[in-house]
Order: C-alpha cells, then structure tokens, then sequence
C-alpha cells in the first residue's frame, strides 16, 4: 500500500498541471455549491424572518352589532362572546386546532421607577402562543396556576423590558399598570413589528380587574390546521366558522357586522408559495452545481486517462496486471477528489461564515424598519458531506470506465498510442 | 527454447490481412538472433506475438516449454514480467520517472520492496555504465543513456529472453555500435536475444539472421 502511494505521489507530483486542473474542478464544485446553497439559505431565513406573523395560518373573529334582523330579534343587537364559544366551535369545526379568547386593554401605561412604557395589555389564555408569532426568551409564559388564581403577573415584550429595566434583570420585579402592580415573570419576543406591543397578562385577571361588567371578550382567535387546499375549500371554512357562530349568537350568517372576521390563510398560501419556490431555487442550485462539478470531474478523469494509454502500455509490456493499473488510476482518483474535496469545502465553509458576520443581524427596537433579505446564512453538513462523496464517486466512475477501457486495449496498440 | 510451430495471424480491419503465413521458428537458449525482412513482411508482428502483446489466430508457440496461447491478461502480465524484456525502438521509458524509477518499474510489479528494488536497478544502471544519470528524467538524457536505461530495464528481472525491436533505429551509427556491442555482452552472459532489424549492418553483428518474407522464414544463415 505504502508503495500504491508512493508510486502515485510520484506520478501526481510531476504531472503538477493535470494534478491541478483536476483537483481545482473537484474543490471548485464543493466550494461553489456550498457558497451558493449557503447564500440560498440566508435569503430563505431572512425572508422567514420578516414574514413573521404571517407565516401561520390563523383566523380572528371580533364582536360587532347585527345589522339583519334575525328570527324576529331586533336589528343593532350587541354580540357577546363568552367561555363557551371556543369549546364549541372546535367540537363542531375539526379544522380547528387551538383557539384562544383575548381581552385587549387599550392606554395603558407601564411603569418601573422612573420609566413607563405606552402599551396595550392582553389578557391571553394558554393557547395564546399558539395563535400568535411568539416566543418566550427570558422567563416563562402565562400558565394554568396564573389563570387560576387570578395572579397579577405580566409578561413584557423584549423592547419594553429594554426602556423600563436598562440591562437589569426584569424577573421577580414588580411594574405598575394603571395604579395596580404586577410582577414580571416572562420576557417575549415576536416578529417585531408592532409600534406599541402588548404586555401579557392572564385572562382571569384581566377580566377581574378591568371588565368588571363581564361585556365578553374582544376578540376569538384560532389556529387552523390542514387545511391546504384551494379558495374554495377555505372560503366554504370560512362561511361554515360564520353560520355555527350564527346559529349560536343567533344572527343571519350573512350579516357581514355582527362578527367582523380575518383569516391569514392567503398570507399564509401566499408565503408558503415563496418559501416552496426558494426551496425549490436552492435545490435547482444545489444540484445544478453538483451536475456542472461531475461533468467537469468526469471530463478531468477521461482526458488523463486518454493521455496516459501510452504509460500504460509500457507499463503492461513490463508485467502490470490490467487491475493494478485500475488500481493506479483509481486510488489517484480517490487521492485528488478527497484532498482538494476537503479544501473546497473548508474555504466554502469560511466564506459562510464571513458572510454570516458581515449580514446585519436585526436590530431589537427598530420595529417596522428593520427589514432583512439576508439571514444566518448556513448550510447543512450532511448534505456538504453527501455532496463530496458523490462528486468523489462520480471521479472514480469517470476514471474506471476509460480506465477499464485502456487496460483492454492490447499492450502494442497502447504502446502506438501517442 | 522458443518453439513456434505453424503461426497464423491475419489482421483484420475493414479487408483481412494474413500477415504469417504459418511461420515454424526454433530458437535456442544463448542465441542472439536478428530477424530482417522488408516492411509488411510480418518481422514486427513476429517480436509481438513472441513478447506476448499481440496473439496469434492458429499454432503452438511454446516459451520455456510453457504454452503460450489464449492466455488472460493477468497470467500474460505476469509471464511478460517474469520471462520476457523489452527493448523498443523508442524507448518507452516513462517520461516522468528518473532513469532509476523506470528500472526498478518491473520489480515493483513483483511485490519487491523500494529499497531492495532501487538496490538492484543501481546495480543494473552501473554495469550499462550510467550510475551517474540514475537521478535523471529521460528528457535529460540523450538517445543511447535512453536505451542502456531501456536495457538495464529489460534485464533487472532476469528473464528468458529480451526482444529488441529496432533497438538502433533512433540512433545514430556510433551510438548504435555502442548500444550492439552492450547487446552482445549481455549475449555473452548467456542471455538469448531476439531482435528485429532492417539495417544490415546491425545484424552482421548477431549470431544468426533469420529472413522473412511474405510471412514464412525465408532463410536462416549464420554469420
């Protein structure tokens, strides 16, 4: 084997040119794939990024006045929505996963020694997140406990929490709201793209402390799950949602103001379709590149191989066996696409992560204006791996068919050959 | 030593071409035989089918008393390796291998070891008196080194015989004296040689030439 080696060392050192050429076709393959698919993704997270919000498929419904009149019940009737409703609507309607009531109260201020902070207060149940664009960073949610005991505990949005607390730890610390004090559990951050985002507290309360007249929620939301069919098929969701409120708000499922509706679902169609195409871009790319690479290595591998039909005539003239010249061409083969492999996609690496550093990471706090095309470019090691090894394999399948084919050529027609 | 009985070959490439015409050939060990014939007369394709890089269509031809015919490319590397040594008209040496590396070349494909085999070839390279030039590529050397590397190479197996196809034929004539007269040491080491030749002179100075025309022996007379 040492000998293998050092026989080969010797044949790719004094043919530097051709040693080059093809171990540049393999490392350019790598890198050039890698760079590309890298830049391919950084476009789909920062395209991610700003869909936010409006990459789930949620609906929203809020309480109006009835503008039809309705089983002999009279016109501007004020519709209230209660605890019941959600529970009904998800045994009737299977396309709902989750729904979640919200109580929004509106000019209230938070405040935290000399701070305050202009924002709404939600009062949210526990599928509250999964209705909205929302994580928790620091601290915890709103849980069953908060929503059984009535608890005065808020979560804050990641900017607020940066105005009121200026790097101190917001956990445990106490903030006031309109004269009654809650105390910081959970830090949140969303999309980023509210001027005056919510502070998170629990339904219960809130409907203790500020709807005291019990006037129902403000607002319904759900989360719809398979639903990915046409127009048709949402739009027939859309008026079945209507007429079982109808049927138990008691209004005419076609008056258009006794429950004001919003689906996200063509939001959502729409950034699913641009998702799937940038998918789909990066494949073409990814496999474009990977097809241009075994081209490029396989003609590498045919023209060497062509050049060297007169070596290896003298070679089997002097007693090479036809596979240890197989073995010469493949084992070099291997050597090459491996080595230069490696250096393609160590560089292809390096210029990701370059990339990665000079991408502007979004700015916390600049809300509307932060808008990003290009996000945490990255690529996945598996597939840069699966790439090199099919690139490598395409090298030994390019060099073994001519190779095969020049160890059956009879040693004097090898010799002839020039 | 080398027994040929009734050798046929015909090329064939677009109309068939019978080159030997059922050639009986005997030649013994520590002859040094040179085979003359005009061009097409089949003397090249002769030296091939006894070096075994080209076969023949019908016939026995016996090396060492071993039968050589349909043989695998496998059995036929191996035979070419450990009985037969070439010497081309052009060389072929490998152009990117010192003088020393090509020498050595036949032993690698035996199995021996870089050092023993390097040991043996400078052995080689010195009794063709060019040590010096061991660590030359052949691009440095000039045409008489190429062929006492060629030489050197066809000996370091010790086979049964070389075969020297127009070893001067690239030379010029006070080269080729010297390359003959190597030729015939190495002859009188007891080594059998069959070489191929147009040029008279060259074959005055073997033991025996051996004309062929139209693809039989012509004649063979002794010099």
């Amino acid at each position: 084997m040492f000998d293998l080696l050092n026989e080969i060392a010797s044949s790719l050192k004094k043919n530097k040119l051709r040693t080059f050429l093809t171990g540049f076709s393999m490392a350019w393959g790598i890198f050039i794939l890698i760079v590309l698919l890298g830049a391919g993704n950084g476009l789909r997270n920062g395209i991610q990024y700003n869909y936010g919000s409006s990459n789930m498929n949620v609906s929203q419904m809020w309480p109006g006045r009835t503008s039809i009149a309705y089983q002999g019940l009279q016109v501007g009737r004020r519709i209230k929505f209660d605890a019941t409703d959600g529970p009904y609507l998800q045994k009737e309607l299977p396309n709902i996963g989750a729904y979640s009531a919200k109580n929004t109260i509106y000019g209230a201020n938070i405040v935290y020694g000399n701070e305050y902070v202009a924002a709404p207060i939600q009062g949210c149940d526990l599928n509250y997140t999964k209705i909205t664009y929302m994580h928790i960073i620091k601290g915890r949610n709103i849980n069953q406990m908060d929503m059984d005991q009535t608890r005065k505990v808020i979560v804050l949005h990641k900017r607020t929490v940066d105005i009121l607390f200026k790097g101190e730890d917001p956990l445990g610390k106490y903030v006031v709201v309109n004269k009654v004090s809650y105390q910081v559990v959970g830090v949140y951050m969303d999309d980023d793209m509210a001027q005056r985002p919510f502070a998170l507290i629990p339904l219960s309360t809130a409907d203790k402390i500020y709807n005291p007249a019990k006037r129902g929620y403000n607002e319904l939301g759900f989360y719809i799950e398979d639903l990915k069919g046409n127009m048709d098929d949402i739009n027939e969701f859309d008026l079945s949602l209507k007429s079982k409120m109808g049927h138990k708000k008691q209004f005419d499922p076609k008056d258009n103001s006794a429950v004001y509706y919003y689906n996200t679902w063509k939001d959502y169609n729409q950034a699913q379709g641009i998702f799937g195409g940038i998918t789909l871009f990066i494949w073409i790319i990814g496999v474009g590149t990977l097809i241009a690479g075994i081209v490029g290595i396989s003609n590498i591998m045919l023209i060497t191989v062509k050049e060297r039909t007169k070596e290896f005539g003298i070679r089997k003239s002097i007693g090479a066996r036809p596979s240890s010249i197989i073995k010469l061409i493949l084992t070099e083969c291997l050597m090459i696409t491996a080595c230069f492999g490696y250096v393609g996609m160590f560089l292809g690496m390096g210029v990701v992560e370059v990339m990665n550093m000079m991408t502007a990471k979004p700015t916390v706090g600049a809300s509307q204006d932060s808008m990003v095309t290009f996000l945490n470019p990255s690529v996945d090691l598996g597939i840069v791996i699966s790439a090199t090894i099919v690139l490598i394999v395409a090298g030994l399948v390019a060099g073994y068919i001519p190779a095969k084919k020049a160890v059956k050529i009879k040693p004097i027609e090898a010799l002839r050959y020039e | 030593m080398i027994k040929l009985d009734n050798i046929n070959k015909s090329y064939v490439n677009g109309t068939s071409l019978h080159v030997l015409k059922g050639l009986n050939l005997r030649i013994e060990k520590g002859e040094f035989v040179a085979i003359m014939g005009a061009s097409g007369s089949g003397k090249s394709t002769l030296l091939n089918i006894l070096g075994i890089l080209d076969t023949y269509d019908t016939g026995t031809y016996y090396l060492n008393d071993i039968l050589i015919k349909d043989l695998s490319e496998k059995v036929a590397a191996e035979y070419r390796n450990r009985l037969i040594g070439f010497v081309f008209q052009s060389f072929n040496l490998i152009s990117f291998k010192t003088a020393v590396e090509n020498v050595a070349l036949p032993l690698y494909y035996q199995g021996v070891g870089r050092k023993k085999r390097n040991e043996i070839a400078m052995e080689y390279l010195d009794k063709m008196g060019i040590a010096d030039w061991a660590d030359h590529l052949p691009s440095e050397m000039s045409g008489g080194q190429k062929q006492r590397v060629a030489i050197a190479r066809s000996l370091v197996t010790s086979p049964q015989v070389i075969l020297a196809d127009e070893p001067t034929g690239a030379l010029d004539s006070t080269t080729s004296i010297e390359v003959m007269e190597i030729l015939k040491s190495v002859n009188r080491e007891g080594m059998t040689i069959v070489m191929v030749t147009h040029d008279p002179d060259m074959a005055a100075m073997a033991q025996k030439i051996i004309r062929i025309k139209d693809g039989i022996i012509g004649s063979i007379e002794k010099v």
